[in-house]
């Protein structure tokens, strides 16, 4: 693995590896490592590249390199009641990464892989907050993009180019993102025992209301005892997160448990439960069960989801629950990954996409892990590489 | 003395050829979609950034992507410049065409497809005007959320090409964090689609690339943009501080406090004065400088959010607050913002600069912008987006003086290079267009612009799409 402790020594290498053609995987500390490249290649990680560049809190902005681990980020955010307000998930659960030799996830893995929890409903994507970068494009160069400004349109936004671009475009070395206040108050409102047809309707409704709902997440009975120590309320559990200041979080959560009790009985959490229940959202903790049965992320219309799950049930074993309002659907197969079936049905209820978040070696060499695009979408994705990345070093054949 | 700015030279092969590409287009499109007399030409010759006009070659006006995609393919193959065109509201000259384009309007496309309240989804023709798509809604109680000053003319492909902005997105986000999907014809006549009704597209952010491309990279026809339930209310307070510096710190303390109010929005004395004799809305004319700060929710919370900005502000020793009573006063406080534009151009013509800066950059930009303007013996008014630092000098100058024109168009350029050095950027909502394409050697380094044009080219090789724009005309190899 090939460690640079800077930016130009980064350059360096991968000028090098340009001019032999030799080709790279880009990574952090691989705890995401869900896809991968169709030839062998050496690693360049960005572990090397650490800490916080520049963060004033009074502007909402931090710039951090690469390789800095996460928990170093949300605890510096922390100590001033700041977050990601698109609350990165954790994938080391789900993928078994957290051994006693692994590392922590890179904010670097954050942006390359536009990882975003429960909030993106609401509060955007991981590349939404995204605001400028620094990466070492193909040829080696090093490549400014966006700023440290909310509002930017200043040439071609590369920035969300790069955002989820898995590291096939360039090696970030630096990324800059927008912050947000920690809510003072959180409280979630479940409603029991909806079915995921009903469940999808509520959501939408409570949707509808001037509550600035901030989570929309419906757990099935299969998934429901996983969360929060089994304190749910019985029977299935749809729940709408409320955020903000205290006295303004009450009198949304009233206005809200008024409407949703026409769809079914109506609890609260309280803060500390609703704290731990949205992280475990967020990690799909049900899912990070230790095994390498075949688990899929996918991403529709809310109101298509719970077709597709209906679906699909009738054809093959599924577990799934939803978040964003029913429109991520976190999906684990009993055995085969099934993945023309659920790629045929999203195209059939209108379009979305379906990542193979894990499965064994064997499934992973016959299935594309994202999903696969339209020809001119291909052909027009791979010109884009092909203009940062002329030789073809980073990882082909690992996106489109 | 700096020369005006340079449009590429027309491509003489397309000139000559003037009359058949005219017949051609006609047997394309429908007759009354195909204009090329000279006077029917005549309002397409310039957008809002009216110091410059070129007569275009001849104006299309489809109804359908398949339309588009036809005029694509065609001018592709024979090397015509293509310029899209909203509803010519650019204040870069984003718009702005040349002898030898074929200007393609979306003015005709101003359907609106579907409206999904389930999904939260509008999708409409990239000639929907941005404020028809908040209207078409309303009534349940649902909104659009990037607001442009120019939203009841501008069009939906207009705010994509330019990843517009408003007074509103300091909480809601830009255009690209509102938009979902797009249909896009691409250079050569095809048609994609990137994204749907679902959250984050497939593959590369490709929606992310085109959203601020200024027409560059494919004709946007369609889009499906994200909708938001309407707050219970909304309300703007007037603030009214001494001088500027002390506004501008006013505004990064509330943000530092945690507060992220839907709007703050900041205009200086002559900015004040101008709207004042134009809109009457009560603004105080004994202030240096005045804030709106819009606050949103129920009753209680906009009560709770406000008592903590007042607080704020009396530390900044704030002259004048105003709470509205009534929603008439309300509209009445935004309307003398949002017409400051209007109204500073019947007292004289203006140049609007669009630098945005870090926000603990404010008081200093401000006090260096008016140095700057002293200096070439010109007047400005400052009437800027606060909370996000994205700021609009108005450079006030006569345009029948063609020096004292060039003297503004060098102050803006001035003004923009000091928001760059000050760690921010050219253009945070309005574009590079041709009004700012020079200064892009000031932001990026020439690898950078290699790469960016690069990626420009990935989608249009032959530069056909929008050419004089956005980048430098020297260097594009």
């Amino acid at each position: 693995m090939l460690i640079p402790n800077t930016e130009a020594d980064a350059a360096y290498i991968i000028r090098n590896a340009a001019a032999e053609r030799k080709p790279l995987e880009i990574c952090g500390n691989n705890t995401r490592g869900f896809a991968r490249a169709n030839q062998p290649a050496e690693q360049i990680s960005s572990r090397g590249l650490t800490g916080i560049v520049d963060y004033d809190p009074a502007e909402m902005v931090m710039t951090v390199r690469s390789g800095t681990p996460v928990s170093e980020v949300e605890a510096a955010l922390a100590a001033n009641r700041q977050m990601m307000a698109f609350e990165p998930m954790d994938h080391r659960g789900i993928l078994g990464t957290h051994g006693a030799h692994s590392r922590e996830p890179t904010i670097g893995g954050v942006f390359a892989a536009n990882v975003s929890g429960p909030r993106r409903l609401t509060a955007g994507a991981a590349r939404d907050s995204l605001l400028g970068l620094r990466f070492v494009n193909g040829r080696g160069e090093i490549i400014r993009a966006g700023g440290r400004v909310m509002k930017n349109v200043t040439g071609l936004d590369l920035t969300k180019l790069l955002a989820g671009s898995q590291g096939t475009l360039g090696f970030v070395t630096e990324v800059t993102f927008r912050v947000l206040p920690v809510p003072p108050a959180v409280e979630t409102v479940v409603i029991s025992g909806l079915d995921d047809e009903m469940a999808a309707k509520a959501m939408a409704a409570a949707m509808a209301l001037p509550v600035e709902i901030s989570g929309a997440a419906h757990l099935p009975a299969s998934v429901r005892s996983r969360f929060i120590g089994n304190h749910l309320p019985e029977g299935e559990a749809t729940a709408l997160r409320l955020e903000g200041l205290g006295p303004s979080v009450e009198v949304r959560v009233q206005k809200l448990a008024a409407v949703m009790e026409a769809f079914g009985p109506v609890a609260t959490l309280g803060m500390e439960r609703s704290l731990t229940l949205w992280r475990e959202i967020r990690n799909v903790v049900p899912y990070a069960d230790g095994t390498e049965k075949p688990l899929w992320r996918v991403s529709v219309a809310p109101s298509a989801g719970y077709h597709l799950v209906s679906a699909l049930r009738l054809e093959a074993g599924i577990d799934a629950f939803y978040d964003w309002q029913g429109g991520l659907v976190w999906m684990r197969m009993e055995a085969d990954p099934e993945a023309e079936l659920l790629r045929r049905y999203i195209r059939a209820l209108g379009g979305g996409h379906a990542t193979l978040i894990r499965a064994t070696e064997a499934a992973r060499a016959d299935i594309p892990t994202f999903e696969p695009l339209p020809d001119a979408v291909a052909a027009l994705s791979a010109r884009v590489k092909e203009k940062l990345d002329p030789a073809g070093i980073f990882s082909v054949g690992k996106m489109g | 003395m700096p020369q005006p700015i340079q449009f590429l030279p027309p491509r003489q092969d397309v000139l000559s050829r003037r009359a058949t590409i005219i017949d051609d287009l006609r047997g394309l499109l429908p007759a009354d979609c195909v204009i090329h007399e000279a006077r029917e030409l005549v309002p397409f010759e310039t957008d809002a950034f009216i110091s410059y006009r070129r007569v275009p070659l001849a104006v299309v006006l489809p109804r359908t992507t398949s339309q588009v995609a036809a005029v694509m393919k065609y001018c592709h193959r024979y090397g015509i410049p293509v310029v899209p065109r909203g509803a010519g509201t650019s204040l870069s000259g984003g718009a702005i065409p040349q002898e030898d384009a074929v200007v393609l309007g979306l003015s005709r496309m101003s359907r609106i497809i579907e409206i999904d309240y389930a999904n939260r989804t509008a999708t409409v023709q990239a000639g929907v005007t941005n404020l028809n798509i908040s209207e078409a809604v309303a009534v349940d109680g649902f909104f659009y959320a990037p607001d442009p000053s120019s939203q009841l003319a501008c069009t939906i492909g207009g705010n994509i090409g330019m990843n517009s902005g408003g007074a509103h997105c300091l909480k809601y986000g830009v255009t690209t964090n509102n938009l979902l999907g797009v249909k896009l014809v691409l250079v050569d006549g095809q048609v994609i689609e990137l994204g749907g009704k679902h959250l984050d597209a497939a593959g590369y952010d490709l929606l992310g690339l085109v959203c601020g491309s200024e027409g560059q990279l494919g004709i946007v026809t369609e889009a499906t943009v994200r909708l938001i339930a309407k707050p219970e209310g909304a309300r703007p307070v007037l603030f009214g501080f001494s001088t500027s510096e002390e506004a501008g710190a006013c505004v990064a303390d509330i943000i530092a406090a945690g507060i992220i109010p839907v709007a703050i929005e900041f205009m200086d004395k002559p900015a004040i004065e101008i709207c004042e004799a134009f809109a009457k809305a009560g603004y105080p004319l004994d202030v240096g400088a005045l804030l709106i700060v819009e606050v949103e929710g129920s009753e209680a919370e906009m009560d709770a959010t406000l008592e903590n900005i007042v607080e704020i502000a009396r530390r900044h020793q704030v002259m004048t607050v105003r709470e509205c009573q009534s929603a008439t006063e309300a509209a009445l406080i935004w309307k003398g913002r949002k017409s400051a534009f209007g109204a500073t151009g019947r007292i004289a013509d203006y140049i609007c600069m669009d630098g945005t800066v870090p926000l603990g950059k404010l008081s200093y930009v401000l006090k260096k912008t008016s140095e700057i303007v002293d200096r070439f013996g010109l007047r400005v008014a400052n009437v800027f987006h606060a909370g996000d630092g994205n700021m609009h000098p108005l450079i006030l100058f006569n345009a029948n003086d063609p020096e004292e024109a060039m003297k503004a168009e060098e102050a803006g350029n001035e003004i923009l290079k000091l928001c760059v050095d000050a760690g921010g950027c050219l253009t945070g909502e309005h574009g590079v267009g041709i009004e700012k394409r020079d200064l892009m050697r000031h932001q990026y380094t020439p690898a950078e612009l290699a790469q960016q044009m690069a990626v420009r080219a990935a989608f249009d090789e032959d530069w056909i799409l929008n050419p004089s724009k956005v980048f430098p005309l020297e260097g594009r190899g």
